[in-house]
């Protein structure tokens, strides 16, 4: 039809067919109106928000029967102290295999140099990477949710420069990181952002962490540096400092952890800022059992586990001992 | 080569120069990083810049005297920057030749005519002169409002603070978490402004509003050659005004000053004999004045002296805003507001996106010069990091060593650069008001010692007082409580019983028994129907004023995640001896172990 219809007379035919074919026009409309309408329709509007599918929660990179194992070696140098721990637990193929791909969760929480240690220190990041390259691992990523700016974070740590001269990549906390996930009867960690966009296509987990005193936990060691792992606004969970760190070592089961207790520090943690915060411990701990390597870090700092509660209740929970002495660690010294 | 090719290869050349220097302004030692590149080398070559912070210091900082280069280009040759250089009058050229292409000639010629009103950018130019020139022996300082207004300025507020954080939104390449602006809208809308109003005529800013461009205009009055008529044949056909950029009737008594040199009327003049680049004067005769009156001029310039005196009449200097916190190494708000040409390099350089434009709320005067928002960002302000003051090319923010920003070597007597204090709400904090474990603030205060330490209190919580029907060991059993089962055992609570000294830890607690370390059971249980008090232990957040750099980065972390409980005020800080808030014989504090 071109331009404007005369307008027919009326109860002619032409109107008839114009009525219907008007009517068919009118009912296309209502019915993709109201198709449209069924296809935006929400069945969760705001207030009726119920939790959603079963949130994921983290795999278990621990390795069956392993648990339990520990090296506590001495001496000043990272990475020769680190080399040994391995040894002593039966070398790092043991926990790595040909094809692995390595997730290596640092603590680099803050912007500060590798020397004040209040990050995990470059060449420890770096001598891992190199290790799980050696074993043979894919890829070895690196990756923390830092409490500073992340870029400035791994920069000034040094963490991002050695990790990558290493063979690793680093794996910058991004929005889309963070899913929601729940600790299977947790209180704390339900529906939670968890930096669980890093853990894509991983099969083994190594945490990293320095010994450093922390006036609300007691002392921040390999078990609260899960708390990196935390997306949101995690500060809340300062109100229940041992609840989220008892979740933490429920939810995270490592393949193995490596606490560096080279530099321990002792004061104005876990900043830190001054040489005079630390104290040269020159001890470096690998192992099986996070429980058992803070327990053990305690003693660093002049502390027992006694002083940690979230410790004895991780503890009471399977996810470890703090009698650290039953492990039988094996201990050696490199200078 | 056609001279207009040759302009449109310099107007591509350095509209993509500005964009990477903007583009690269990020810390870092990669080449798509700062590296080494003149960020500010745009801002460093515009005359209103060097010019207006001459007027308000009396002096010209380093880096600067490259404006010379374009006074000296301008007064030889022309508008050149205008024409070949200036990267918002490349957009404005491409963007009015867009308008123009759905004109016929003859409504091109009509939108490119000269009109009075282009004078008011020299009003404009006057005004914000005036306003930088007054400064009196009483200690008035003149203001420097050019950034307000000037095109390079103006470019790099609208990139560093828009165009530029709108990528990254949408790749996610540079900031994974995108880069924020306050006062976005005003920011972003006027710079779309200013480049629509292109359709309406072509050239609009730089024609009617740019004082960069009027300033150039005086300079260009005396130059050597101009574009202007031979004195050889000419049929006055005004095709020389389909495309003129500057509306200074090429045609005609050609007006030198608004001329931008865009050589658009050598290439569409027919013959191309009558029109040349040549030595001065035209011989189709020149306008040299700028059609501003003595009227006009008079109620410029007071209308922008009066703006200093108005501004003290404010009270500022007494009532100063202590929400403005000015980022490490800025000189005293007097000076800062002398020097701060509103650019937002600063800005864009901060690695954790704290450091933002003011807006009004700062007050009208503080209007896009650099504020920090520690609710913005990835973080507060980072103590190793002097990124802010190496950006700034007047010298607002002065370009501080991190010795001198954290008080350490030669500075050790000065004490580090505090930018604010913070201080704590006791009234919003959560141990302090609402009986709840926190101490965020004091976990991230980054400085050593911390300038946040914590009160320690043993307090009894809400319902606490119990009354004991029977003890087993290390466990009470309560008389009519009905507890939450495990609310006790986060390892906060105690328990004691009235007249003791100290708390007992407590490790379990169900509905109506409360479980107490095993080792700090009681040798002599306590007789039935005795009281005892379930109290928590707080922490308290106390900040020291005399260790506090006020970086807010506690104020960023206070999980208070409106109104935060621990916020930075700009007391205390270094830049204002009238702004301290100690005895100066104890504001550098406890004699700190040396820090190497």
């Amino acid at each position: 039809m071109n331009g404007a219809d005369p307008i027919p007379p009326p109860g002619s035919f032409s109107t008839r067919r114009a009525f219907i074919r008007r009517g068919l026009e009118a009912g296309a409309a209502i019915a993709a109106t109201g198709g449209l309408a069924a296809l935006l329709w929400n069945r969760h509007p705001p207030g009726t928000l119920g939790r959603g599918g079963p949130a994921s929660s983290l795999p278990d990179f621990s390795i069956r029967g392993d648990g339990g194992k520990m090296a506590i070696v001495t001496g000043a140098d990272r990475v020769r102290t680190l080399r040994r721990g391995l040894d002593l637990l039966g070398g790092i193929g043991r926990f790595i295999s040909r094809g692995d791909r390595v997730l290596v969760k640092v603590n680099a929480a803050f912007a500060t140099p590798a020397i004040l240690s209040a990050t995990t220190h470059p060449d420890v990041a770096a001598e891992l990477v190199r290790l799980c390259r050696g074993a043979g691992a894919s890829a070895v990523v690196v990756t923390d949710n830092p409490i500073n700016d992340p870029e400035s974070c791994f920069a000034l740590s040094g963490i991002g420069a050695a990790v990558a001269a290493a063979g690793g990549t680093v794996a910058m906390p991004r929005a889309d990181d963070f899913t929601p996930g729940t600790l299977p009867g947790g209180r704390l960690i339900r529906d939670w952002p968890l930096l669980q966009g890093p853990f894509r296509g991983v099969t083994k987990l190594i945490g990293v962490a320095p010994v450093k005193d922390h006036a609300r936990a007691g002392a921040s060691m390999t078990i609260k540096n899960w708390y990196g792992l935390l997306g949101g606004r995690r500060n809340q969970f300062h109100q229940d400092i041992n609840g989220i760190i008892v979740e933490l070592a429920q939810l995270v089961r490592p393949t193995f952890v490596v606490l560096d207790g080279t530099m321990s520090m002792m004061t104005n943690g876990p900043t830190g800022g001054s040489l005079a915060d630390l104290k040269p411990t020159h001890t470096l701990i690998v192992g099986t059992d996070p429980v058992a390597a803070d327990a053990f870090g305690a003693t660093l700092l002049g502390r027992t586990h006694r002083d940690l509660p979230y410790l004895g209740r991780a503890a009471g929970l399977g996810c470890g001992t703090t009698d650290f002495d039953a492990l039988k660690p094996a201990r050696d010294s490199v200078s | 080569m056609k001279i207009t090719t040759a302009r449109r290869l310099a107007q591509i050349f350095f509209l993509a120069t500005f964009l990477w220097l903007c583009l690269v302004a990020t810390v870092g030692t990669g080449w798509t990083q700062w590296r080494g590149w003149p960020i500010a080398w745009f801002l460093q070559l515009d005359p209103l810049a060097a010019i207006g912070t001459a007027l308000t210091t009396h002096s010209l900082h380093p880096g600067l005297a490259w404006a010379l280069a374009t006074i000296v280009l301008t007064i030889v040759f022309g508008r050149v920057f205008c024409g070949f250089v200036c990267p918002f009058g490349a957009i404005h050229q491409f963007v009015g030749w867009l308008g123009r292409r759905v004109r016929r000639p003859k409504e091109q010629i009509a939108a490119n005519a000269y009109r009075p009103a282009q004078a008011v950018k020299f009003y404009i130019l006057i005004a914000l002169l005036g306003a930088a020139a007054f400064s009196t022996a009483n200690s008035f300082v003149g203001r420097l409002h050019v950034g307000l207004l000037d095109p390079i300025s103006l470019m790099h507020r609208s990139f560093n603070l828009i165009v530029l954080p709108a990528g990254d939104l949408v790749s996610g390449r540079w900031f994974p978490g995108g880069r924020f602006s306050s006062g976005a809208a005003l920011i972003g809308g006027l710079f779309i402004a200013f480049i629509l109003l292109n359709l309406l005529v072509p050239r609009f800013y730089c024609r009617f509003l740019c004082p960069l461009g009027a300033l150039l205009a005086v300079l260009a009055r005396r130059t050597l050659w101009s574009i202007g008529k031979t004195g050889r044949k000419c049929s006055e056909c005004a095709l020389c005004d389909v495309d003129c950029e500057g509306a200074c009737n090429p045609m005609g008594p050609i007006r030198v000053g608004e001329c931008l040199m865009c050589m658009n009327c050598l290439d569409t003049c027919p013959s191309a004999e009558p029109l040349a680049y040549l030595k001065r004067p035209s011989q189709g005769g020149e306008v040299t004045a700028h059609g501003v009156t003595r009227r006009g001029f008079l109620v410029a310039a007071v209308g922008g002296l009066s703006v200093v005196p108005l501004a003290r009449l404010g009270g500022a200097r007494t009532a100063w805003s202590p929400a403005l916190v000015r980022p490490p190494g800025s000189v005293a708000e007097e000076e800062f507001l002398a020097r701060c040409l509103k650019c937002c390099e600063c800005v864009r350089v901060c690695p954790t996106n704290v450091l933002q434009p003011a807006t009004f709320e700062h007050g009208w005067e503080a209007l896009w010069t650099p504020v920090l928002n520690n609710r913005i960002g990835t973080s507060g302000c980072q103590l190793n990091c002097i990124a802010c003051g190496q950006a700034c090319p007047t010298g607002a923010i002065r370009p501080l060593s991190l010795d001198e920003k954290q008080g350490r070597g030669d500075f050790g007597a000065a004490g580090p650069v505090r930018i604010g204090l913070a201080g704590v709400d006791r009234g919003r904090c959560l141990p302090w008001a609402m009986d709840r474990p926190c101490i965020v603030c004091e976990e991230n205060c980054p400085v050593t010692p911390k300038a946040i330490t914590v009160s320690e209190i043993e307090q009894t919580v809400r319902d606490g007082v119990l009354e004991i029907a029977a003890v087993d060991g290390p466990t009470l059993r309560i008389r009519g409580a009905k507890l939450t089962p495990g609310r006790f055992a986060s390892g906060d609570y105690s328990c004691r019983l009235a007249g003791e000294p100290g708390g007992r830890a407590i490790v379990a607690n169900a509905e109506d028994t409360i479980t107490v370390d095993a080792a700090a059971a009681w040798t002599e249980p306590p007789a039935p129907g005795t009281r005892v008090e379930v109290q928590i232990r707080l922490q308290r957040p106390v900040v020291d004023p005399a260790l506090c750099i006020g970086c807010g980065v506690c104020e960023h972390e206070c999980p208070m995640n409106g109104l935060r409980a621990i916020r930075i005020t700009a007391d205390n800080e270094s830049r204002d001896p009238r702004h301290s808030v100690l005895l100066a014989a104890h504001a550098a504090g406890p004699s700190l172990p040396s820090t190497p």
